[in-house]
């Protein structure tokens, strides 16, 4: 899928060092006991992680996993690479840091619905606007979990919760609508059941040069269980979820009944037999413009009927930390630095005084 | 005629106009001039948040006041011997600070009816006796700028622009110093518009040759160079000499510097410095906000790099987080505090030294941090240097106080040897550092070092050294998550033991005291360097002998102070806040020291703290 390389024809772990010989999940496990809520949907990600690292072939002490504050943000602990658990909000700008430092690194964020849109939404929106070469984990359960149970940004209009025992007033964020409009280079939706298509999502993103970002709907058993039902459900979900691959006319449903046509300003679905097979939209993930990624994005209603799952949009865009760094090549002057320093400090007007 | 030529040993010029008049601009190159005919200076600029305040109102008006002299001085001096103003909101703002018989240099072009009008002077001040006291020159700067410039094909606009530099070539002329360096200074600046260049360099010229021919100014006067140590010597502001330090820092490490840093007053020129200096390596951060520069600051010192970040009071507000996590994550990082006068905005381009305490305290929970400060322009260069050493080696957040006097006001700096400037050790773990009793190994990222209590810094891309860290409490040794009472108890007196420990690495608080008959000992801490040691020496010249000490190290403080201030009848603490320091010591040694404070956003002057301290002396 990944086919999108950075214009300069970087790809993002080309500069991490490769592992020699082969890799297992069991070296990527730490041995820490893993203490999410029996149930819980972050166990199945963290399995597919687990096992899909090994896949990259790069060596282990490469990888850090960064992440911020709630549940979903215990994951470094349980992973045996580098990592950083870290203040609520902050992990896209610790990353950005780290990742603009050490391209050598493999960079991974985790983060969850409340850590990522809404105490750190100005970091998230501002690492993918400046395409850091960072891999963001979104793991929306539509809930906060670590804090009991109070509605989330993405926790639907009227939602029912401690805080809000009328309901919640304020409508929520479409985390990929607004990955779109930050207009990040590579946007995806994946599910934590769906242990296959995670790991071919986790892939595209690895290698994709710049931010990926990556929600990943994901069950908290405990206080909002069977939030993604319709989409997991056999009797459901064939009608619920939008498979997107690029090249793909996009059909869905029992042998494909529906499909998505261009209507008005964007997408609809529609019958596939009462349509053009000519005007079935062919999914390109590599359309430079985000409207249209951004129009797929808004198919679904708030029963997550018509959900696009898979990787909306992966283009090619120069990563920030690229940039700056070829700033700093640029710059070398190939003198040793303790003579640019003392070039530096005798700058400008100077006396001397015999 | 033959003008009269008069030696002074020092001098104190204040240029005020306009936002727009390019005070700032030409307090700079007479500044540059004088440090190159090698008087001792220092200046004081003074300017206004707003970029462009309605043109000839007080809020519009911005000062640039030097100091120089045939000696070592020490401040921008109290009071001007000259003032020079560009209009009527000038002469107003700034007459209260003009001393009697003083020099005052007034454009008369701009004391129209409307421009009295705009700042209350129902009469003309200069018709109306107001400065009777004073040695005033009426000049017509705008309209004798113009009429110097009428062969130039500009517009009458640019053309008025230029009476600044009028002015500089006048009061060039007064004090006897060249103009060459300003003209190079032009030609640079105005490479793209060379009818500019010249219309600038010919009022520059014009105004040296009004001071020549008219007869308004019958006396030149002269300061000799000082007589300072020898070496080569530049001029440099606070801020300059920070991002030098940084990078001196960093070169000496060898470690990249990376600065994560929000635009804010008066910090940003740190940020500005440091992005012209890509060729070390340093990689500056534009941030979406102040906890975005610190935390990716955070990042990359995790990555090994040298984390900075530098900001301003309101800004280490919203970074007490994420400092917290470096208190916890035991990494290097500094924290540039350049304060301004709080709280919340406050007075943004005034300068205060009221964020001790947020330095000291600013965090939740126990949460110790080396705190450090600056104490004249050019000493920003070593409190760097020094604040990366202890965050490097003790793997702490060091906050570097500085503030905006010192950011914005410059004084000439004999120049190091890179050879001298002090060694930064980094030493990153590459090897398990913990064997368990049947003899495999492990790494331990909180095991550490006995003599400095530093955890080790072990950097992603280490093989076999992976690791977890995180702002939760870890348990002492394997840093794994814990919630046991006692290894709380344990870490929390750990943090502290390492920050206290730095005392042993820093040098001994040193009294200045050369009659060594001193009984009252003034104890400053930052900015406040320059006014204490003036009135310190105004007050030996009277003829009592009064002690000086100031502090760098502001946690820890040096191991000796409690037994230096013990030694003195009285203490003294001259501070820009309420005491901050005063009651630290108060708490901590509960010795009964004096606090001095005036919170006005300006320095404390060399005459207030001369009357302050002297009548203490005189009565222990």
């Amino acid at each position: 899928m990944s086919e999108p390389v950075s214009p300069n024809g970087r790809r993002a772990l080309d500069l991490v060092p490769k592992a020699e010989g082969k890799q297992t999940m069991k070296q990527f496990k730490s041995d820490q006991e893993v203490r999410w809520c029996p149930g819980c949907g972050d166990y199945a990600i963290l399995a597919a992680f687990q096992s899909f690292l090994p896949t990259l072939g790069i060596k282990q002490e490469n990888t850090v996993v960064v992440s911020g504050i709630g549940c979903s943000s215990r994951f470094p602990y349980y992973m045996n690479t580098y990592g950083m658990h870290s203040i609520h909000g902050r992990a896209p700008a610790i990353a950005s840091g780290l990742a603009t430092t050490r391209p050598d690194l493999s960079v991974w964020m985790i983060t969850g619905d409340g850590d990522a849109l809404s105490i750190g939404g100005n970091h998230l929106i501002h690492a993918l606007r400046r395409n850091v070469n960072i891999k963001i984990l979104l793991f929306n359960n539509r809930i906060y979990g670590l804090t009991k149970g109070q509605y989330s940004p993405t926790s639907e209009l009227g939602k029912v919760t401690k805080s809000t025992p009328a309901g919640s007033a304020d409508a929520p964020f479409n985390p990929v609508s607004l990955a779109l409009g930050a207009e990040a280079s590579f946007v995806a939706r994946t599910l934590d059941s769906d242990r296959k298509h995670l790991t071919s999502v986790l892939s595209a993103a690895a290698e994709h040069n710049g931010s990926a970002f990556i929600e990943i709907y994901q069950n908290c058993p405990i206080f909002n269980d069977d939030a993604f039902e319709v989409l997991k459900n056999p009797e459901t979900r064939d009608e619920a979820v939008v498979r997107v691959e690029h090249g793909q006319p996009i059909t869905f449903g029992p042998d494909g009944v529906h499909c998505v046509v261009r209507r008005g300003f964007g997408l609809a679905v529609a019958k596939t037999a009462e349509v053009d097979p000519a005007d079935i939209v062919v999914h390109d993930a590599h359309e430079p413009d985000p409207s249209y990624a951004f129009a797929l994005s808004r198919l679904p209603g708030e029963d997550l009927l018509h959900t696009p799952m898979g990787v909306l949009r992966d283009v090619p865009r120069p990563s920030y930390d690229e940039i700056v760094r070829g700033q700093l090549d640029a710059a070398r002057t190939g003198r040793s630095l303790d003579d640019e320093l003392d070039s530096l400090l005798y700058s400008g007007d100077t006396w001397a005084i015999v | 005629m033959a003008k009269q030529v008069r030696q002074l040993d020092r001098v104190v010029i204040r240029f005020a106009g306009d936002s727009g008049d390019g005070m700032q601009l030409t307090g700079d190159r007479f500044t540059a001039e004088s440090a190159q005919l090698g008087n001792d200076l220092s200046t004081l600029p003074n300017f206004p948040a707003e970029i462009r305040a309605p043109a000839g109102t007080l809020p519009g008006v911005s000062s640039f006041q030097l100091h120089f002299a045939d000696y070592d001085i020490l401040t921008p001096g109290d009071a001007p011997n000259v003032l020079v103003a560009m209009n009527p909101a000038a002469l107003k703002a700034n007459l209260p600070d003009v001393p009697r018989a003083a020099e005052i240099i007034v454009n008369t072009d701009e004391f129209t009816k409307r421009n009295l009008a705009k700042v209350g002077y129902d009469v003309n001040p200069l018709e109306d006796g107001t400065l009777d006291a004073y040695a005033v020159h009426e000049v017509p700067l705008t309209s004798l700028t113009v009429k110097a410039l009428e062969a130039f094909d500009i517009s009458k606009k640019d053309a008025e622009r230029s009476k600044n530099m009028f002015a500089l070539g006048l009061l060039s002329w007064m004090y006897n110093r060249s103009v060459e360096g300003t003209e190079t200074f032009l030609r640079k600046k105005f490479a793209d518009r060379p009818e500019l260049v010249e219309a600038n360099v010919t009022a520059l010229k014009a105004g040296w040759n009004y001071g020549e021919t008219t007869e308004d100014f019958a006396v030149r006067y002269e300061v000799k160079p000082a007589k300072l140590p020898a070496g080569t010597y530049r001029n440099i502001t606070g801020n300059t000499a920070l991002a030098y330090g940084l990078i001196a820092a960093s070169v000496r490490a060898g470690l990249p510097l990376f600065l994560g840093a929000y635009p804010i007053t008066p910090a940003s020129d740190v940020l500005h410095e440091l992005s012209k200096h890509k060729k070390f390596g340093v990689l500056t951060f534009q941030a979406e906000d102040e906890i975005a520069a610190v935390a990716a600051a955070l990042g990359a010192s995790y990555g090994g790099a040298l984390g900075v970040t530098s900001t301003s009071g309101p800004g280490v507000a919203l970074k007490g987080e994420t400092i917290g996590l470096a208190v916890m994550q035991e990494l290097p990082l500094v924290i540039c505090d350049i304060q301004r006068a709080g709280p919340s905005t406050g007075m943004p381009t005034k300068t205060e030294q009221a964020d001790l305490n947020m330095a000291l305290y600013g965090r939740h929970g126990e949460s110790p941090a080396a705190v450090i400060a600056a104490s004249s322009p050019s000493d920003c260069f070593y409190a760097a240097l020094e604040a990366v050493r202890i965050a490097v080696t003790y793997r702490v957040p060091v906050l570097l106080l500085s503030d905006g006097y010192l950011a914005n006001g410059s004084e000439p700096w004999r120049l190091p040897k890179v050879a001298e400037l002090p060694e930064i050790t980094v030493d990153f773990a590459t090897a398990h550092n913990h064997e368990n009793p049947d003899g495999s190994t492990e790494f331990w990222p909180y095991l550490r070092d006995p003599e400095t209590l530093a955890r080790p810094w072990a950097i992603p891309g280490t093989p076999g050294l992976e690791h977890r860290i995180g702002g939760i409490e870890k348990a002492d040794g394997t840093g794994n998550i814990s919630y046991d009472p006692a290894n709380h108890d344990t870490m929390v007196r750990l943090r502290q033991a390492k920050v206290d420990a730095i005392a042993r690495d820093i040098p001994d608080l040193v009294a200045d005291d050369p009659s060594g008959e001193a009984r009252v000992l003034v104890l400053g801490w930052g900015s406040t360097y320059g006014p204490i040691g003036a009135a310190v020496r105004r007050i030996r010249d009277n003829g009592h002998p009064i002690a000086q000490a100031h502090l760098r190290h502001l946690n820890p403080l040096p191991a000796n102070t409690e037994a230096l201030l013990r030694s003195y009848d009285k203490v003294v603490v001259p501070e820009m806040n309420l005491g901050q320091l005063a009651q630290l010591l108060r708490a901590k040694f509960l010795i009964d020291v004096i606090g001095y404070d005036k919170v006005r956003g300006l320095p404390f002057t060399a005459g207030e703290l001369e009357s302050a301290l002297e009548e203490i002396v005189k009565n222990v």
